[in-house]
């Protein structure tokens, strides 16, 4: 049986929905992850288990106990906020001991405590700095081992790199995983950035609109979207509008080229169908067994590690990313170019 | 020296003027009890007068009970108005902005006219005194607080504790209310500087307090009054001094916050 789990969850705000028909078993020290634009309904799923909104209908599971309708100082759930939401009348370890301290715990074991987490987030040294004597990194941190202090079941985060720097992002994402791991606690992580999702998390819940779009691991969910808004949200997606020429043999048309998908294709011939191709899964030149496309280059992007160029192939672009290599010659504007991918790159997505 | 520079010293000083010179002349009028030369026997006398005790300490007792009275009223209201009822702040904007609509007089006599007989006979008691003082604090009790709280993210506060186990009283007296200190503090200073010098409720209501006193002093004597007026506004600066002085701290402590954002 699941250990936390989500069961038929809907929230309304007067007259609009926010979550609809939500349902999601967790396991025991699972890192799932809720990602979404801004507006899906990804914060609200996570305030109800944290307690801040009550479900209009449904049930939340934790270890057997439906605590749908419990109070948020009463369920042990550890809650991030993006704001970090520090108090700024107490010391990093006040901060941290103050779960400790309502709970009225003996003053020794709060201290062993608080400083066993600040070990955890190797801030040991900072125990006596007030939360604006510290860097916003250093501030969530503070807040990750003030949550993590009282041992909950189950940590919550709502967007906590969102305030930070790009580079400290990255640093502190590995360190909440690495520290996650260390304590096999089960984890819900919001965001809306689909790379921190990715990276982050044994699953991730897309979701849009108040419902869940797909429920899967990240190599899941970038590879075999199941769902149109799956397939553009997560990951740059090429999306060719084109003309079934064989359908068995998975023969479609684009701008007057001929191209083959690995599987055969759902549609009667001559029908109009969308095909999905991930901008990494193509390259420049021609190589047996792979399908071809030519157009003229229109941008070309260097990223850094990531070399992305647009292809103009009729009235449509076609993004094209090519890892950097010191040797890589880069095609000029206005060069035609031929480009290849594996027909198993190329998907037919079901539309509507 | 440039010429706005100038216009900007001219109406400086003209404001410097019209504002110290009669306060100047007070203080100096209040030396000049004793023929020929400054003293500080009006202040001597002043101070040995035990009317002046009496009523100075009935003014205190008076802006202790308002302020206490006040801070029970306002912080829980504005509280719940910035976490669960964003909709009615106008609303109760605008109640606590009534001191500033119905004048004083008009109060009392309300006040007088409504529970000034029986059934409900509160003239004997100096309840009605009070309520009248909290009335007249409102707009700066409700005011500071309101300023205090949103120089915090009350709600994310309150959550954060709140998902600590802490109960909404521990929440109010660990996290908001040492956060809020100073917002508090320049409320508390504001309504005692207004209570002690406060006439209108005390003198149309019958209760002894410093402001009928100074009337009453004033319209016997020629130099005590001008003493006490002086001691009157070295108080109410003093008070508003300690406001600055314990908000300068805070705010470059807050910017601090912020900056580190």
């Amino acid at each position: 049986m699941a250990f936390l789990d989500l069961i038929g969850l809907q929230k309304r705000f007067a007259d609009t929905v926010a979550v609809e028909d939500f349902n999601l078993p967790i396991d025991r020290g699972e890192f799932v992850a809720f990602l979404g634009p801004s507006g899906c309904g990804k914060t609200t799923a996570l305030r109800m288990v944290a307690g801040f909104e009550v479900p209009t209908a449904g049930r939340i599971l934790l270890d057997g106990v439906d605590i749908a309708n419990r109070p948020p100082n009463q369920r042990n759930v550890g809650m991030v906020f993006q704001s970090y939401a520090l108090f700024p009348n107490m010391t990093v370890g006040q901060n941290v001991g103050f779960g400790m301290m309502v709970a009225k715990k003996a003053k020794e074991e709060t201290a062993a405590r608080v400083r066993e987490m600040l070990k955890l987030i190797q801030m040991a040294e900072l125990i006596n700095r007030y939360p604006y004597q510290l860097s916003g990194g250093q501030q969530q941190r503070v807040a990750l081992a003030r949550a993590l202090a009282l041992q909950p079941q189950v940590l919550l985060l709502d967007e906590p790199l969102s305030a930070l720097d790009a580079k400290i992002r990255v640093e502190l994402r590995a360190e909440i995983r690495r520290i996650q791991n260390q304590l096999g606690i089960t984890t819900i992580y919001v965001t809306h950035d689909q790379e921190e999702a990715l990276s982050i998390s044994d699953r991730v819940v897309v979701m849009n609109a108040g419902r869940m779009e797909q429920v899967g691991p990240p190599f899941e969910i970038y590879n075999f979207p199941k769902t149109s808004f799956v397939a553009s949200f997560v990951g740059t997606l090429n999306q060719l509008r084109c003309t079934v020429v064989d359908a068995p043999k998975g023969q479609l048309s684009f701008d007057g080229q001929t191209f083959s998908t690995a599987t055969p294709v759902r549609a009667a011939n001559g029908a109009s169908v969308l095909a999905a191709l991930r901008p990494e899964e193509l390259h420049f030149g021609r190589f047996d067994g792979e399908n071809q496309l030519t157009g003229a280059v229109e941008t070309v992007t260097f990223l850094g590690a990531i070399v992305r160029m647009h292809l103009r192939l009729g009235s449509s672009l076609v993004t094209l990313d090519a890892l950097n290599e010191r040797r890589l010659t880069l095609p000029e504007v206005g060069q035609t170019q031929t480009v290849s991918f594996p027909p198993h790159a190329c998907w037919v997505m079901s539309e509507g | 020296m440039r010429r706005a520079s100038v216009w900007a010293w001219f109406w400086f000083l003209l404001g410097f003027l019209y504002f110290f010179l009669p306060l100047f002349s007070t203080f100096e009028f209040s030396l000049r009890m004793l023929k020929g030369r400054y003293t500080f026997e009006a202040y001597r006398v002043a101070f040995t007068d035990p009317a002046f005790f009496r009523n100075f300490g009935y003014s205190l007792i008076w802006s202790v009970l308002t302020i206490a009275i006040s801070l029970a009223l306002v912080v829980p209201t504005a509280y719940w108005v910035h976490l669960r009822m964003p909709r009615l702040r106008p609303l109760v904007e605008f109640i606590t902005l009534m001191p500033f609509v119905v004048p004083a007089v008009v109060l009392t006599f309300g006040l007088i006219r409504l529970y000034g007989s029986p059934p409900i006979l509160l003239t004997p008691t100096p309840i009605l005194l009070v309520a009248g003082y909290v009335v007249l604090s409102l707009p700066y009790m409700f005011r500071a607080v309101d300023t205090g709280l949103r120089s915090i993210d009350v709600r994310t506060l309150t959550e954060a504790a709140q998902s600590l186990g802490a109960s909404g009283f521990v929440t109010l007296t660990r996290v908001i209310f040492p956060n809020l200190r100073v917002a508090l503090l320049s409320g508390i200073f504001l309504t005692f500087a207004i209570v002690m010098g406060e006439f209108t409720f005390a003198s149309l209501l019958y209760w002894p307090a410093f402001g009928p006193y100074m009337e009453e002093i004033g319209a016997m004597r020629a130099y005590t009054p001008q003493a006490l007026s002086v001691v009157s506004f070295a108080l109410t600066w003093f008070s508003i001094g300690v406001i600055q002085w314990l908000g300068r701290g805070v705010s470059g402590q807050q910017a601090q916050i912020a900056g580190a954002r």
